[in-house]
């Protein structure tokens, strides 16, 4: 499984940069600067602008262009956040299970007080400033340095995870804002541009942005999946993995140290609050669908990538459209159904779920209260129960039913065929009525059987406990319990042929 | 360093909106909630953008509603996603305010047409420039408005805890018990979510929302690493918020000209203040407990690290 998705993702790369490498051609066509990145910085608005140029030959064919992503800029914005969507959701998937969603949020205002600095350092030092290396690795430095302080301040104080993270949040981005201030007011800088980083330009991505987001999708994604069982158990039981000797401490630092290299990238594409829902929504998407952790993690890649692939091109089509809010919104949405029908742990689901079982807990209630009510009105205890038609007051105080309720069961039971018509005020149950209510005491009473004689619960007592679990007994139970009773009155008493009965072959 | 009128009126409106948070940061930290400030802070975008929207006014008053709504129902959506999803909090809560805040986004670039709503001055706020709308007081002095608004959040965050002081603090601490002595837990959550929502908008509208966030979190924090009261703790916090905000308009206008700068943005400088404070607070019980365990070890060898709990 593992070595079958890396190759996939390795071919998937190699298409996008085949894709990719076809743009000069295309470009000088319709007259740009040979050089991708020549193209692009010339206007930077992004396609908003190439739409406007492009004479508009009607929505299928704009439609036609985004699909088959034959606009450069259109495929590189595109591939772009396909590639951040599937890696934030691979990373995504583990931080949500360690419970540190909220880390991405820490994490992407801690990196802004290191672009600002990063900027200032480089424009004392002469130069434009604007260099995206220098600014991403002043991000990736207070990113990393904030996530140690988290887990810092967590470990040597009684402030739980979130109290730390907003700590580090709070502050760092506050330090940034004053940086900033500062960025503002000095005379030999410009500050615009830096803002980009906070609400994100996914129009104006260029070739190295694209570049970068590969080499980090390749990193994480294949770290994820190699360490799979490694991440799985620090977050499953960090206890448990330290005491089998794993490094819990690095691995920990690992998780949170690709979780920052996947936001400091994604920083550029759709900007500081937003990579905050990339790396949460996916994976709490996934979540309601599975309880596996490999198709959890497929899953929650596939649904980020949809995302940010469905976000862009909506993006793309009505240009007005931030992309980055479109694809967050397109997550969101795509949660928002999970969280409804997600088979695993939907809420819809989980509803008729426990409807199912109430109603055969009710219908348990009302059989075994039935079949109790008959065995009671026997004239002698030693007579077979017969199946005769019970007063409907009789019934109503055998257990702590309201009119209201039990008049609802009743309903529900004829619906199934377990009670029959029957003359006003009283109830009778019908011919598979009868047999399954026998069946129901019956294991009720095997359950108490046996814990009167294994679990040493008193015979006043054991009504009640035995009523906590013989709703969910199923064959295999009622099978042992058999064997473990033994005993002839246990035996069904199913009067034997009085012909002899025919082969299956013979029959035919 | 040139210390005028101005100044003074920044000093008082930042160490209003500072108090006004950390008396229900408090509420928060305890109860496992801090990034909620943070939360309701990104998602009030799209209750400014419908409230311009809908009635295509930029009075405070309208915004301020929209804000508040968009706050509060943060917080109600949270608590659904987090008990109807089974979602571990922080994730719903992540969900949910990126997701009105990209709304929020499409919202205003919807309305950009006729609208300047910054959001930039959102996340920043301008309290540099609060002292400059003033409003007449019994027509004598002339008053910054934004310091009454915060001052308004302070005195309705001092009544509420004083008043509900008992409430809150058993439904914090233990909600269980809370229900069976006759307090309503989840009435008192989204009490204290609403409060904390107006808050919040009150005091981003004036003073920008960094701080709201660094407040409601990093004085309450501080306050409780020195302390096991919850009245101290309070007390503390509201302490360490008024020295965060005059130390930090003091370093916004002093601490950039030493290495040859202009000044810089109040809001940043008072929440840096404040992760000062919990820096010294923090390292002082790390050498404290360092020395404590030191001292402890010759008598009861049993105990490798000591709990300030006991």
């Amino acid at each position: 499984m593992k070595p079958w998705l890396a190759i996939l993702a390795l071919i998937w790369c190699a298409g996008a940069a085949q894709l990719l490498a076809n743009q000069p051609t295309r470009s000088s066509e319709r007259g740009f600067a040979s050089s991708p990145i020549e193209s692009l910085s010339a206007q930077t608005p992004g396609h908003a602008t190439i739409a406007a140029t492009i004479p508009n030959t009607g929505f299928i064919n704009d439609l036609a262009d985004v699909l088959l992503l034959r606009r450069y800029n259109t495929r590189l914005v595109i591939l772009s956040t396909t590639l951040l969507g599937i890696t934030s959701g691979l990373i995504g998937t583990f931080l949500l299970l360690r419970k540190r969603s909220l880390m991405g949020d820490a994490l992407s205002h801690a990196t802004l007080p290191g672009i600002a600095a990063a900027f200032i350092f480089a424009v004392k030092a002469g130069g434009e400033g604007k260099d995206l290396t220098t600014l991403l690795a002043g991000a990736t430095f207070t990113g990393l340095l904030g996530m140690l302080l988290v887990l810092a301040i967590r470990n040597t104080t009684r402030l739980k995870d979130d109290t730390a993270m907003g700590i580090v949040l709070s502050v760092f981005f506050g330090i940034g804002v004053a940086l900033l201030g500062i960025i503002q007011k000095m005379p030999e800088a410009s500050a615009a541009g830096l803002e980009s980083f906070i609400y994100g330009k996914t129009a104006s991505m260029v070739w190295n942005d694209f570049v970068l987001i590969a080499c980090v999708t390749v990193v994480v994604g294949w770290s994820c999946i190699m360490l799979t069982k490694e991440f799985a158990v620090v977050c499953f039981d960090e206890g448990f993995a330290s005491s089998q000797g794993w490094p819990t401490g690095f691995l920990d630092v690992l998780m949170l140290g690709l979780a920052a290299a996947v936001t400091v990238i994604g920083l550029q594409a759709v900007g500081l609050i937003l990579i905050i829902a990339f790396l949460i929504t996916p994976a709490t998407a996934a979540r309601f669908w599975t309880h596996d952790l490999q198709t959890m993690l497929i899953l929650s890649g596939v649904i980020g990538g949809v995302s940010g692939w469905l976000g862009a091109s909506v993006s793309a089509l009505f240009p007005g459209l931030p992309a980055g809010a479109l694809i967050v919104l397109v997550a969101a949405s795509i949660f928002a159904v999970s969280m409804m029908t997600g088979p695993a742990r939907g809420v819809i689901p989980r509803y008729l779920r426990r409807a199912r079982l109430q109603r055969k807990v009710g219908r348990q209630h009302l059989l075994r209260a039935m079949y109790e009510n008959l065995e009671r009105s026997r004239p002698a205890p030693d007579l077979p129960v017969e199946n005769l038609p019970i007063q409907f007051d009789d019934l109503l105080q055998h257990r702590s039913w309201t009119l209201r309720s039990l008049n609802k069961l009743l309903k529900v039971a004829e619906w199934e065929d377990h009670v029959e018509a029957s003359p006003r005020n009283t109830v009778r149950l019908s011919e598979s009525g009868f047999g399954e209510a026998a069946r129901v005491v019956r294991n009720h009473r095997l359950w108490e059987l046996y814990l009167i004689r294994h679990a040493d619960i008193a015979p006043s007592h054991v009504d009640r406990d035995a009523d906590m679990v013989e709703h969910i007994l199923g064959a295999e139970m009622v099978r042992q319990l058999e064997a473990e009773l033994g005993g002839q009155e246990l035996i069904l008493n199913v009067p034997s042929s009085p012909h002899v009965i025919a082969d299956a072959e013979g029959a035919t | 360093m040139n210390w005028t009128m101005f100044d003074t009126w920044i000093v008082i409106v930042g160490a209003l909106g500072a108090m006004a948070c950390a008396l229900p940061g408090c509420f928060l930290v305890l109860r496992r909630m801090s990034m909620m400030g943070d939360a309701i802070s990104h998602a009030v975008l799209p209750g400014l953008a419908m409230a311009f929207l809908i009635t295509a006014s930029r009075t405070s008053v309208t915004m301020f509603i929209g804000a508040a709504i968009a706050g509060v129902l943060t917080a109600v959506f949270t608590q659904w996603v987090s008990k109807f999803g089974m979602v571990d909090r922080g994730a719903a809560m992540g969900i949910v305010f990126t997701t009105l805040f990209a709304l929020g986004l499409l919202l205003i670039v919807q309305a950009a047409d006729h609208v300047d709503l910054d959001p930039g001055c959102v996340l920043y706020g301008a309290i540099e420039l609060t002292p400059l709308d003033t409003i007449r007081l019994f027509s004598r002095w002339d008053v910054p408005r934004a310091s009454l608004v915060v001052g308004g959040a302070l005195v309705m965050n001092i009544l509420f805890v004083l008043l509900l002081f008992k409430e809150l603090r058993i439904s914090s601490f233990d909600p269980e018990l809370a229900t069976t002595v006759g307090v309503n837990a989840t009435l008192m959550h989204y009490l204290l979510m609403t409060v904390v929502a107006i808050t919040t908008v009150a005091a981003f509208e004036s003073v920008g929302s960094i701080i709201v966030i660094a407040m409601l979190i990093v004085p309450p924090a501080t306050a409780f690493l020195l302390t096991q009261r919850l009245v101290a703790m309070i007390v503390l916090s509201v302490v360490f918020a008024l020295i965060s905000a005059v130390v930090g308009h003091l370093g916004a206008i002093t601490v950039p000209r030493w290495f040859g700068f202009e000044d810089t943005r109040t809001a940043g400088m008072m929440s840096a203040t404040a992760g000062l404070l919990f820096l010294v607070v923090w390292l002082f019980k790390l050498v404290q407990n360092r020395f404590q365990t030191q001292a402890e070890i010759p008598e009861s060898e049993t105990s490798a690290h000591v709990s300030p709990d006991t």
